[in-house]
């Protein structure tokens, strides 16, 4: 690790009309690191992922990927939303897998995981297949190529949306609940994935509702709380030893292994 | 403070000032080329219209001021309006039933419904109109009873068909096998989730459909059959080739005597305009109404909510 972040939140804030769901958050990813962010429903986790690959604008403060600026560029002494193709572009620093998968019904899983190179990247049906059979096999599920998600289980199908996402080869990949979705015994299928993920040097951020496995992989964890981080720090501390009555009572709730 | 901001921008630099810095200026919303050009092809446009419509004689806006709201054109409007809510009750009705027979178990009702919209779409609406208004040539007498057998009850032909009755059927039965498809679309859109609901809570189809479904595909299918209901309420104009005083035929009929055809042809235009007006609101409540749950709403989340979910869930 280097001590540069390649991800930066300066004081990111986001409102839907009164409501602050993300209030002067900051954050410094590493790269090759795995940050949980957790938290009950409702604190703006969620909302926090999502700015950063602007699926959600952001009302003040300023996101940097590799030191720059991403999502807006400065004109005049005050700053612009960049235009749609410069946001496109930055955007493929990201990898994005939802909690409901967003898997395309009407493609198959190898289909899902070639459309993206093929049309974004201009990458030729041939290799782009080669690499999305490698992507499928590194989730294991090379046996599911010709698979359509509705003919998949869920954490199947959640194992295909990683693949989706690692099949355009990001620099970050982003985690909305990913296993939220899924009955208990397919969570630990896609969890396997993430770890090996993390394991290899993957640069994640991760929103999840899985304190094990905050607790086992991540480097850091965030707990926000009415849209601010109210704790951040080393797993164990955090989860065990929370230094704030509302860290306490949600770990308590949540029951920490 | 700016060319700083600028250079450090594309130099990469990593220093906490800089991002600090950046993230404290405010954010505006982007205006690009596509904005201005945006607004001075729309100052070319007014200007082209301005000439078009103001500056040409030839429209004789006199004629028509003189002509939108006489007795004559009104009456003609009242038909019109008449003529299309008479039209499009019968059609939505016929559609709905058509609707639900093509999508019924019984191979019967389904072939019935295919038979049906087949026909209609083949049919054009100028020709239904003629057919059904001269409906008395091809059965003099309409009557119920057995084909080949006794006949229980019989009328005349032409005592049924009236210009309106003609009109009306003529236009509503080409309604309903439209309508029928755009009701069928809504109901493949619904989420199979929400059929499996009702069933599992014991709903009888018709309170499934009129309470649950029915809400939710009236806000699919909306713009389709707003669509729908529009091309009807112009297709009203077809039938002044059976004579029935609509508002074209009514101003057909007086330009035929005094030559003014732009005049009275304006005249007609600015009330279908005024006319798909209402409609396209009406269509725009309808949206609202029924878009309710699905269009996204702020509903703040206090502190003390989220706490006290996370307590709930501790045992």
């Amino acid at each position: 690790m280097t001590d540069k972040p390649l991800l930066q939140l300066v004081k990111v804030s986001k409102f839907f009309g009164d409501l602050r769901a993300v209030n002067q958050v900051s954050l410094d990813i590493m790269p090759g690191s795995v940050t949980c962010i957790v938290g009950p429903s409702g604190s703006g986790k969620s909302t926090l992922l999502r700015t950063v690959n602007m699926l959600e604008t952001i009302d003040e403060g300023a996101i940097l990927f590799d030191g720059a600026m991403i999502g807006h560029e400065v004109r005049n002494g005050h700053r612009v939303p960049v235009s749609k193709a410069v946001a496109r572009r930055q955007c493929l620093n990201f990898g994005m897998v939802f909690q409901h998968f967003n898997l395309f019904p009407n493609y198959t899983a190898l289909g899902n995981v070639t459309i993206g190179p093929m049309i974004v990247k201009g990458t030729s049906r041939k290799e782009a297949e080669a690499n999305g059979r490698r992507a499928l096999e590194q989730v294991g599920l090379g046996d599911r190529t010709d698979h359509y998600p509705s003919e998949l289980s869920g954490g199947q199908q959640q194992r295909v949306a990683i693949a989706r996402a690692l099949a355009m080869q990001p620099k970050v990949l982003l985690f909305d609940e990913p296993t939220s979705a899924l009955d208990p015994e397919l969570v630990g299928e896609v969890l396997e994935v993430m770890r090996g993920l993390a394991q290899s040097g993957a640069t994640m951020l991760v929103v999840t509702h899985e304190m094990r496995f905050a607790e086992d992989v991540s480097d850091e964890v965030v707990m926000m709380d009415a849209g601010q981080v109210i704790e951040r720090g080393n797993p164990r501390t955090i989860l065990h030893n929370p230094s704030t009555e509302r860290a306490k009572k949600f770990f308590a709730s949540v029951n920490v292994g | 403070m700016l060319e700083v901001l600028r250079t450090s921008v594309h130099t990469r630099g990593k220093s906490e000032d800089t991002a600090e810095a950046l993230a404290s200026l405010p954010i505006r919303p982007r205006l690009g080329v596509a904005h201005w050009i945006s607004i001075v092809v729309a100052v070319y446009a007014a200007l082209v219209l301005t000439r078009f419509f103001v500056f040409n004689e030839n429209w004789q806006w006199d004629v028509v001021g003189s002509y939108l709201f006489s007795k004559v054109v009104m009456e003609g409007l009242r038909n019109t309006i008449y003529l299309t809510l008479c039209t499009t009750a019968l059609g939505l009705v016929l559609g709905v039933i058509t609707a639900w027979c093509r999508m019924s178990h019984l191979v019967v009702l389904r072939t019935a419904a295919v038979l049906y919209i087949w026909v209609m779409r083949a049919m054009p609406p100028l020709v239904m109109l003629l057919l059904v208004f001269f409906f008395g040539a091809l059965v003099p007498t309409l009557s119920i009873g057995i084909p080949f057998g006794p006949t229980f009850a019989s009328v005349p032909a032409n005592d049924v068909i009236t210009r309106f009755s003609a009109a009306v059927i003529g236009l509503s039965i080409y309604l309903g096998a439209y309508s029928a498809e755009i009701f069928r679309s809504g109901v493949m859109a619904l989420h199979s989730g929400q059929f499996e609901a009702c069933k599992a809570l014991g709903l009888p189809p018709l309170a499934a459909y009129r309470r649950i479904l029915g809400p939710q595909l009236i806000r699919v299918i909306t713009p389709s059959m707003a669509n729908e209901v529009i091309t009807i309420f112009k297709s009203t104009a077809l039938v002044s080739v059976i004579g029935y005083r609509e508002l074209l035929t009514t101003v057909q009929v007086i330009y035929a005597k005094n030559f003014e055809t732009i005049p009275l042809l304006t005249v007609a235009v600015i009330w279908y305009l005024v006319l798909t007006s209402v409609a396209m609101f009406g269509q725009s409540r309808l949206e609202k109404r029924f878009g309710r749950g699905f269009n996204r709403r702020h509903r703040p989340v206090s502190k003390e909510v989220s706490t006290d979910l996370a307590a709930g869930v501790s045992r």
